[in-house]
């Protein structure tokens, strides 16, 4: 059944926050809005909620439109980006708050929060404020909180925006175990590409309102969908080509496209979108060299190579940090450069 | 260890002085204002204790025994019986429409909480008058009726509510904006309705700087003169209030007595004091937002060690529960 948002659409005065979004989530299913901030992904978790309304379109959880729904009667679980936490309750308060006011019996109201705080790791808190607790604690009462009322959908808006980046990754991991564990259908926000990535089992991309494409890690990493969606997902290369029968010429630099590239015709103007792992470079100083190396950049596990093609711009891409390939390069350094993956898109009009 | 003691003490030393200024000018300051809160503040009221007891304990009880004396009292805490709850409504409902709603007519409805505040009090007085009086709109209409508003008690408990009625709403609105509108969503997405979120949560989180605020409207309301005076009629035992009582007896020259209910008044500004101070501490903890207080070293163990510790207690929980789902991915 799952949930299922159908051309959803909302303005705050001229601001376009949500452009005809539609989209189907499965039950039990994991999954990312992933895009840049302010491109209207928190208001998509917000009208689900009920805490917005749309200005067109609809919402379905389990098959039943809940847009004239109120937000109390949605069972949906939300947890905040700063949690808002009840700060005049403790965690046991906080977390059986939802079952208080749906007037659930005291012993099964603490029968269900002793469950929570056993799953969430909170045992031993249970009288404690919110403000005497860590960020990674807080977090975790949140969303034993949400969790408490047995929601049919949980929504999790950038659920780790807050916590420091050491105690985050583990979250994540726990998130994902968590999930899988208490199987409820989950959507949550984030700007992280690899939070999206390394939790979801599907992400969607949102930019500017717009779903720019639906689709699994992989496929979102390797097929994007739109010009967006290449720039915006990894470190690439933006460059500009001119496309000849089966190749796109940077410079002096030919990169062979595939059969499937969308939009491009010969001798037309292109844009080359060129991952930085989807580059290799060697050293040759024979006729194979169409670019000079001007920086060698050390970056912990990886190293950035920065170079310069013959009748076009700079271009860079990472290596591993001791590979191999990284013999003889150097500033200064003529290179050969093999592209493994490139796309490209036709240059708008001006 | 002792001779790194020292240098350590003398440097800190070092350091204030680098960061202050010279003794003499910070005693003199201190002199200044200590000088000024006496002088302004603290004589006077010694001033009004003396007065008050200078003819003797028996003048003192005398004065506040008298009925009109005794009459003034009961109408100023009528008055305020009367005019505080309905502010409280008021400016509760006032500053939650305010911080929570968009809506036209919102920056019209702050401007128009901060009118009493803008106008004299004697203006406020007058309003009711020309509204209320004989010669007003609807005093002719009021007269047929055998209604009293001026010269009458209604009158003052008007001009009262209009001259104290911002104080809540002006104490709430700045409180419930920082604290933001996060903890009723949540509460609505958990299913509670609107009263129970009002009365869960709301409420709770601004009942300090609303106390604070019913303190300094009581105060107001007991001391109000201006308004109450051109609306009273000073009717002796029947439309004085403590602080309309007062003057009519400084007037009549009983400065024994005036300044004995006069007394009262400064008692009960006293207690205000106190109660305010203490309702302001607690308002001021209650105004920190929860995420400047994230990461208090002393409240959260370090992160690995943490999760470490909720895994084993999660795991201990799932044997004692007796679900193998929950030993799994523990």
């Amino acid at each position: 059944m799952g949930i299922r948002v159908d051309g959803l659409s909302k303005r705050f005065g001229s601001f376009v926050a949500v452009d005809d979004v539609t989209f189907d989530v499965r039950a039990g299913e994991l999954v990312a809005l992933l895009g840049p901030s302010g491109g209207g992904k928190s208001t998509i978790l917000r009208i689900i909620a009920g805490l917005e309304t749309a200005d067109a379109g609809s919402v379905s959880l389990e098959g039943e439109v809940v847009d004239e729904m109120p937000p109390r009667d949605r069972r949906v679980g939300f947890v905040f980006q700063h949690y808002a936490l009840f700060r005049h309750m403790t965690v046991e308060q906080n977390i059986g708050y939802g079952l208080k006011v749906r007037g659930v019996a005291k012993a099964e109201r603490q029968r269900r929060v002793g469950e929570l705080t056993g799953i969430m790791g909170l045992r031993g808190l249970e009288a404690r404020y919110p403000a005497q607790l860590s960020g990674g604690q807080r977090q975790r009462v949140a969303l034993a909180r949400s969790l408490a009322p047995s929601p049919r959908l949980l929504l999790l808006d950038e659920p780790f925006a807050a916590v420091d980046a050491r105690v985050r990754e583990e979250l994540r991991a726990w998130l994902r175990r968590m999930h899988d564990q208490v199987g409820v259908t989950s959507i949550f926000v984030t700007h992280d590409q690899e939070e999206a990535f390394g939790l979801a089992d599907r992400v969607m991309v949102i930019n500017r309102g717009r779903l720019e494409q639906d689709g699994s890690p992989r496929e979102i990493q390797d097929e994007p969908a739109t010009e967006f969606v290449a720039r915006f997902i990894g470190e690439s290369n933006v460059l500009e080509a001119r496309v000849q029968g089966e190749d796109a010429w940077v410079g002096a630099l030919r990169v062979g496209l595939d059969q499937g590239e969308r939009g491009t015709r010969g001798g037309a103007a292109a844009r080359l979108i060129i991952r930085s792992y989807d580059l290799k470079f060697w050293h040759a100083e024979n006729g194979d060299s169409v670019a000079v190396v001007r920086r060698v950049v050390p970056l912990g596990d990886r190293v950035r190579v920065e170079a310069a093609v013959d009748g076009a711009g700079p271009i860079f891409a990472h290596f591993p940090r001791r590979s191999s390939l990284l013999h003889g390069i150097e500033p200064g350094a003529r290179i050969a450069v093999e592209v493994t993956r490139a796309r490209a898109y036709p240059v708008e009009a001006p | 260890m002792h001779v790194v003691n020292i240098s350590r003490q003398s440097a800190s030393r070092q350091l204030r002085q680098a960061t202050t200024e010279p003794a003499a000018v910070r005693w003199l300051l201190v002199a200044v204002a200590l000088a000024f809160v006496g002088v302004f503040l603290v004589l006077p009221l010694v001033a009004v204790a003396a007065q008050a007891l200078k003819a003797g304990l028996g003048a003192f009880g005398a004065a506040i025994l008298d009925p009109d004396t005794l009459a003034a009292v009961r109408l100023t805490l009528l008055t305020a019986a009367i005019a505080v709850p309905l502010n409280v409504v008021f400016g509760v409902a006032a500053a939650w429409a305010i911080a929570r709603f968009e809506f036209t007519g919102r920056s019209l409805l702050i401007t128009l909480i901060d009118l009493p505040f803008a106008v004299s009090p004697v203006i406020a007085g007058l309003i009711y008058v020309l509204l209320f009086g004989m010669q007003g709109w609807l005093g002719p209409w009021l007269a047929d009726h055998d209604v009293a508003i001026i010269f009458a008690v209604p009158g003052i408990v008007l001009a009262t509510i209009f001259v104290t009625f911002p104080f809540v709403a002006r104490e709430l609105i700045p409180l419930m904006r920082a604290q933001g509108p996060e903890e009723e969503q949540a509460s609505v997405v958990l299913g509670a309705s609107g009263w129970q979120t009002f009365r869960y949560v709301t409420l709770p989180n601004v009942k300090w700087g609303l106390l604070y605020g019913v303190i300094i409207l009581n105060a107001r309301a007991m001391g109000e003169f201006g308004a109450v005076s051109v609306v009273s009629g000073h009717i002796r035992g029947l439309t004085n209030t403590i602080p309309l009582h007062v003057e009519i007896l400084y007037n009549e020259y009983q400065t024994t007595a005036a300044f004995a209910v006069a007394s009262i008044l400064t008692l009960l500004g006293l207690v205000t004091l106190v109660a305010k101070t203490i309702a302001d501490r607690k308002r001021a903890q209650s105004l920190v937002p929860l995420a400047a207080l994230a990461e208090d070293p002393a409240h959260s163990a370090p992160p690995h060690l943490d999760l470490a510790g909720h895994a084993l207690q999660a795991r201990s929980a799932g044997a004692a529960l007796g679900t193998p789902a929950q030993e799994a991915w523990a």
